[in-house]
């Protein structure tokens, strides 16, 4: 793939270039930091019925400029309430969230929506499609928000879904695609402002396994291009993708490592009679 | 390899090299390839268990070969291993074991144990999921036995992430 249509901005911020806004409001990332996000004691407590249940208990955790890492952990650890609060859909009961070189955790809800429309693209496991537009529509709708020209969000719109092979569904209703398709348009969606970060909620975890084929396939082609990406996941195929895997439990990070690949050998395939877990 | 070595026999009689290309034919590349050595001896052995039998064949040009065929004790043997349910879910894990002994002597925590287990699964799992994208479409044994490993792996993870809710 020409890897064009993620655009260059974060291969400029691998390289370390500080590149700012065209706005310019925002500061760059302070230098010799490669962190594009950043949290320290993250906390999220919920009181619902006078009863306090700690979400998430004091997360410290670091995601660097084109990095993939994977969520991991068992029902109620607190992974999909520390994406949330990362991307501002929940505020954090205190702790910091630094997001390119900023503090973001006292954003008000109008502008952690801005931060969301600039840098953040976020991919729910149920896709949460608009239902009464077409798929044209859904993905060209951020970039329109985010003040870009129709023109500019037609033709991203349309770059982003012939790359997804889903060029000719374009005028289709949401509602007539399968699972898959559906997250393929969800993930055009989040990237369509080539967001400095994707986040992404158990994103395979309503798909078959050939549907689940093709997300990841796309998610691998993505982070190859750039893409900084963080995901909530019970499935293993995707976590194994990822550069690091941080294992959450009981809202603390209970590991967080890097996936070492096992080196290839020359036996491929064979070597499936061989490996063993 | 005695049963796959049956079975083939079963269809026709055959010499040990054509059982050797036909093992290879009909499971691609998801069946170690047999070594010759290995199929001779291990059609001598069913031979002296009277599951086979064999009779020379001259030929012309090249020296006599040695076809074998099933015997009625061997298609026996053969159903009864088809019959037969094969092993079930791998209870008895290594790790199963280490998990629960080690702490008891005092060797490593719990949670150290199956954060590098988790570890070394995902390792894994990328290794395999490598090889399903670089598999050849056409050859479905593969492929199907890749899934089958992804389809274990993930099972060892979620129960590793059982363990977990059990043991901290």
């Amino acid at each position: 793939m020409s890897g064009s249509w993620l655009g260059g901005a974060r291969g400029d911020a691998h390289r370390g270039s500080g590149r700012t806004d065209s706005g310019g409001r925002e500061p760059s990332p302070p230098r010799g930091n490669a962190a594009l996000l950043r949290t320290s004691g993250l906390v999220k407590t919920y009181r619902t019925d006078g009863v306090t249940v700690q979400a998430v208990r004091g997360v410290t955790i670091e995601l660097a400029v084109g990095e993939f890492v994977a969520i991991m952990g068992p029902s109620g650890s607190g992974k999909s309430t520390l994406l949330h609060v990362l991307a501002g859909l929940e505020p954090a009961t205190s702790g910091e969230i630094w997001l390119r070189g900023r503090r973001v955790d006292g954003l008000s809800t109008a502008g952690w929506a801005i931060l969301r429309r600039r840098h953040i693209g976020f991919v729910f496991q149920f896709f949460n499609l608009l239902s009464n537009m077409t798929v044209a529509d859904n993905v060209e709708l951020p970039a329109l928000l985010a003040g870009a020209t129709t023109r500019q969000a037609r033709q991203r719109r349309e770059e982003l879904l012939a790359e997804l092979g889903l060029a000719d569904k374009a005028n289709a209703a949401p509602a007539r695609l399968s699972g898959g398709e559906q997250q393929r348009v969800a993930l055009a969606r989040a990237l369509a402002n080539e967001p400095s970060l994707l986040l992404a909620d158990e994103p395979t975890g309503n798909l078959d396994s050939s549907n689940t084929r093709d997300v990841l396939r796309l998610l691998r082609r993505t982070h190859q291009a750039g893409q900084a990406i963080l995901l909530v996941t019970h499935d293993a195929r995707v976590a194994s993708l990822a550069d690091r895997v941080i294992n959450l439990f009981d809202g603390m990070v209970a590991d967080d490592a890097r996936v070492v690949p096992i080196p290839r050998s020359m036996n491929g395939v064979r070597d499936v009679l061989e490996l063993r877990g | 390899m005695r049963q796959p070595l049956l079975a083939l026999l079963a269809k026709e009689p055959a010499h040990g090299y054509e059982l050797k290309v036909a093992l290879e034919q009909t499971f691609g590349l998801a069946y170690p390839s047999p070594n010759i050595g290995q199929v001779y001896v291990t059609l001598k052995r069913l031979e002296q268990d009277g599951l086979v039998r064999s009779q020379d064949v001259e030929q012309t040009t090249r020296p006599n070969k040695r076809v074998y065929e099933l015997t009625p004790a061997g298609r026996e043997a053969l159903s009864a291993w088809v019959d037969e349910p094969s092993d079930g879910p791998r209870i008895r894990d290594e790790f199963f074991i280490k998990l629960i002994l080690a702490p008891m002597a005092g060797l490593a925590d719990r949670m150290a144990l199956m954060n590098k287990q988790r570890r070394h699964y995902l390792a894994l799992m990328r290794r395999l999921t490598e090889l399903h994208a670089d598999a050849d479409p056409a050859d479905t044994p593969a492929r199907l036995l890749i899934e089958g490993a992804i389809l274990h792996l993930q099972a060892d993870l979620d129960w590793l992430e059982r363990c977990q809710e059990e043991f901290v």
